[in-house]
Formats: C-alpha cells, structure tokens, sequence
C-alpha cells in the first residue's frame, strides 16, 4: 500500500469513529436540555419554597401575591378540570373514530380521512382559540347555559375544555387506528371464525388486544393537554378561584404562565412563583410521559396481552 | 343432483383485484373423512379453504362468484347470515392465535358468544374440549392464567379445542403444523386422525409426508385450478395428471 492510500485510509477510520461520538454527543444533549430546564426551573422556584411549606403552596386558596400568599390549588384545580373535560369529551369521540378508520372503513375513505385529521393536528392553537371565542363561548352564553338555567359569560372550564378536546383529537385519533391496525388479521379471524359479529370481535377482541397501547395514546393526548397554553387561555376566563361548574371560569397553571410572566415582576417572589408553577407543570407532564412509556413497553400489565 | 356432502363447491372463482385466484373450482369434499389440499405455494390452497367459511370477506377488493354450499345453503347468496356457517367450522391458522384472555376463556368464548351463561356448563364445555385436544392434564391447574404464556404447540391445541367448542362440523385447518415442532406437530396429527369419526376435516398443508400420513381424499391446486382429486391412495400413488405426478416427485413447486 502506498503512503498517499495508508493516509486516506486513516482519515477515512478517523471519521468513521469521530462521526459516531459526535451523534452521540448531540443525542446526550438533547437529552440533558430537559434535566437542565427541571434543574433551572427548581432552582429558581426555591425561594418561594422557602418563604411558604410545600404543602400550602399546593393546597392554599389563597392567591395574593401582593400580600406575599401564593395558593396555587386555584391553578391546578384550574389546570385538572379543563384537562378532564377535554379528556372525557375527547376519549370516546377518538375511540369510536379510530374504531371506524381502523376496522370498517374501505381504503378510499381512509386515504382522505387520515390527511384531514393530519391537518387538524397542524392548526396554530390560537387559531383554535380564535374560533373558540368565536363560536364555543358564544355557544355555551347563548345556547348551553341557559339550558341548564345558569347565566355564564362563556368563557369557562366548559370552553377551554371543548377547545382543548378538539386539539388532541388528531393526536389520538392517529395513535389509536395505528394500535388498531397492529392487531393481526388472524387474531380477527379466529373470533369471526367462532360465529362473533363483526362488532363482537372488536369488542372482545381487538380493543382488548390493544388496550394498552390505546391507554398510552390516551395518557399521551392527556399530556399535551396539559401543556396547552394559549388556545385555552384565551376562552377560559382566567379568574383565580375555585371553579364550582363546568359554567364556571378557570385559571389553568399554563395560561397564568404566559399571562404574568415578565409583566408584575416588581412584586417580590412573584417570578419564583411562576417558576415554581413552571416546574409542577413539568413534573406532572413528565410523569404522564413516563407512565404512557411504561405502559407501552411491557410491563405487568401488557405483558398480560402479548405473553 | 342431490348430495349431502357438508360441503359443495360449484364453478368457484375468486379475484383479488385483477389477480384471478381460484379459476372454475368445481369439488365435493367428503363427510367425515380427511381432505387435504396440496399444491406449490401461490397456487391458491389457503384461499379456497378460506371461502368454505367466508374468512375472505375482510380482506380488501375481493371478488367471489359461483357458489359454495354448506348443508345445502350457498353461503354467497347475499342474503345469508354468516355468523351460522362460521359457528359450523372450526379453524386451525397458520400459527396459533390465543385470544387476548385467559385459558379459560378462550374456551369459553365461543359458546358464550352464542349465548351460554350456565357457569357450570361452561366448565363441563371446557373440561371436556381441552381433554378431546389432549390439554386438560397440562392446564388444568391454570385455567385462569393468559393463554399466551402457554408453548405454541400447547397453544396450537388451545385453538383447536376453542374451535370445537362451538359445536362444528367441520374443521378447517392452514398449514397448521408450519409453526409447530416436530413433536407437537404429531400431536396435532394424531388428533385429526381421532376427531375424523365426528367431524369432516380439510387440511392446506405443503408437506407430502404429512399428506401420506393423514388424507383420505387429496385436492391438487396449481395457478388456481384443480387440476386433480380423489381418494388419496389414487391420486398421490396413480396421479392421472402429468403435472399432479410431477408435483409428487418434486419436479415442480
């Protein structure tokens, strides 16, 4: 070999192995950006730890920070029910909807559904929050509250809760026909083959081969409904108290984020405050995170279904 | 033309899109006896066996004409209710596809879907199957436990006793040894050997030992037309076609 060729042959190594420990180092980072946001956001929320106990920064009404007193139980109570009314809005509607794509719908219909619900999912939340307050908030003022025989403005735990289902509606939707259709065909057949209906296999079958995956994708959907800021924020009401009704306005942890955040900075610990608040949003979407992930990669509970 | 064959294959055709897969298939299968079903792959074994019990119906752009009869109902009439004639097959796959239940209860699920609460009769349904699939004795202890933890072969027998719980007439099996070591797949064997006193049993296998060792009456399929069938000692040891022979010696597959 001549010494030109050993010198390419080496740069060539060189590379080879440099190349690899380079991606590693980018993944690494990518990955330790998320401990060195918890790491900021914890370091940032401690003097308000040390001004007032855990517990009552968690469970206190009491929101003034004028006065030094940071409840934050408005805001996660806030944050919990916009979250639960999305969720119960929004589960059996994806269910149901992806049951249709996955098992009765012929491909034709499929091709077209499938990149509609795309497009849903790459709508700009304001944009979903602007057709809120154009069309949910005057819905629930003129129509649905006076049903019930309550007066609203509208603008309520009810609104951001609609808005907010019809955001992860594309998110479950999609995870959940995919899960659907991972199921074999021989699986559907051996229950058809056994004189099951149609809607029997599904049942008995198909939904219970696949649950797990389909909790994931709902614990996933869950999880970005939590972060959703804007969209919801603008149809909510953003009023610091209790909510008592889906009538009632909220005041969801994100929404007093970007709200507040740079504007009233001059009240002393109000910017731990937020932070604090910035980190028990990003530990409860973590902990969503990880609970999806367990679910999904074979613990006790899977390991039920696929052996 | 009267016959009381359970089964009745009249001028069958199936495409898949434009692929024409089963061509003028014209066949009676005889009660209670073995027929098995050889040909290279591709020649269309696993369909025709499918459209006994119309498994083809969900699978995309599929066309059947002609006319199969089950207890003398053709089960393309439009007008048929499927979930009967599927009650009156059991089907063995390719590889053993437990439900996503226990033990239990993939015995159970048949007659349950057809409307059996008893619980006791239940258990006597499904003491009594697992033992006809020679599984009682592995399992009785573990009833309640996921049918997935079971060996595929166990498994493969699993399915075999959930098929017969519905009261079949007829068992339909898919290669359904292909998954199964050499010893499970003997246990299988044997079965089909003792249930053909009660049952009629249509077997798609590519392996020509196994043929010899089980078949009573032989189909040769090859690119979607029958090209021979009768009793199994005439067809595999006397084939009259050219081609049935060469298959048989191994020259085409």
């Amino acid at each position: 070999m001549s010494e030109e060729s050993l010198g390419v042959q080496r740069r060539r190594l060189f590379w080879d192995r440099a190349s690899e420990k380079l991606l590693y180092l980018l993944v690494i980072s990518s990955g330790l950006i998320v401990l060195l946001i918890a790491a900021t956001l914890y370091f940032r929320s401690r003097p308000v730890l040390q001004m007032q106990p855990l517990r009552s920064l968690l469970f206190s009404l009491d929101w003034h920070p004028s006065r030094g007193s940071f409840g934050f139980l408005p805001f996660i109570a806030g944050t919990l029910w916009v979250t639960c009314v999305a969720m119960a809005l929004a589960i059996p509607v994806c269910l149901l909807t992806s049951i249709y794509i996955a098992e009765y719908a012929p491909k034709k219909f499929r091709e077209w559904i499938n990149p509609l619900i795309d497009i849903l999912a790459g709508i700009p939340s304001v944009v979903y929050g602007i057709w809120g307050v154009l069309v949910i908030v005057p819905f629930i003022k003129e129509w649905l509250a006076p049903l019930f025989h309550v007066s609203s403005t509208g603008y309520c735990v009810l609104a951001g809760g609609m808005v907010l289902a019809v955001m992860v509606f594309p998110f479950i939707i999609h995870l959940s026909t995919e899960i659907l259709k991972a199921v074999p065909q021989e699986l559907r057949d051996a229950s058809l083959a056994l004189g099951a209906t149609k809607w029997q296999t599904i049942k008995n079958v198909v939904m219970r081969r696949a649950m797990p995956g389909i909790v994931a994708a709902i614990v996933l959907g869950i999880s970005r409904a939590l972060g959703e800021t804007i969209a919801v924020m603008m149809v909510v009401g953003n009023v610091a108290r209790l909510p008592k009704s889906l009538f009632d306005p909220a005041y969801p942890l994100p929404a007093l984020i970007a709200n507040n955040y740079g504007e009233m900075m001059s009240i002393p610990l109000y910017d731990s405050a937020l932070l604090f608040a910035s980190f028990i949003l990003l530990l409860v979407v973590l902990y969503f995170n990880v609970v999806s992930r367990m679910i999904l990669s074979g613990s006790k509970w899977s390991s039920y279904y696929y052996g | 033309m009267e016959s009381n064959a359970h089964i009745r294959v009249n001028n069958l055709n199936v495409f898949y899109g434009k692929d024409h897969a089963l061509k003028d298939i014209s066949v009676e299968i005889p009660n209670k006896k073995i027929t098995v079903i050889i040909g290279p792959s591709g020649c269309g074994k696993t369909t025709l066996l499918k459209s006994f019990n119309r498994l083809l119906d969900p699978t995309d752009n599929v066309k059947v004409t002609g006319e199969v009869f089950v207890d003398g109902e053709n089960i393309y009439d439009p007008n048929i209710e499927v979930t009967h004639i599927r009650k009156k097959m059991g089907l063995l796959s390719q590889k053993p596809y437990p439900l996503p239940m226990s033990i239990y209860d993939n015995i159970a699920y048949g007659p349950r879907l057809h409307g059996e609460k008893n619980k006791k009769k239940l258990d006597r349904i499904v003491e009594h199957f697992l033992k006809t699939a020679s599984l009682w004795e592995e399992v009785k202890n573990k009833l309640s436990a996921p049918a997935s933890r079971l060996s595929v072969g166990q498994q493969q027998r699993l399915c075999l006793a959930r098929g017969l719980a519905v009261g079949p007439e007829i068992i339909l099996g898919d290669e359904p040894t292909s998954a199964l070591d050499p010893k499970s797949s003997q246990h299988i064997e044997k079965r089909f050997l003792e249930l053909k006193q009660h049952y009629t049993i249509v077997i798609v296998t590519h392996i020509l030992r196994q043929t010899k060792r089980l078949a009573d009456y032989v189909l040769f399929l090859y690119m979607g037309r029958l090209i021979e069938h009768g009793p199994a000692q005439e067809v595999l040891e006397n084939p009259k076609q050219e081609m049935t022979r060469e298959y048989i010696q191994g020259i085409i597959s």
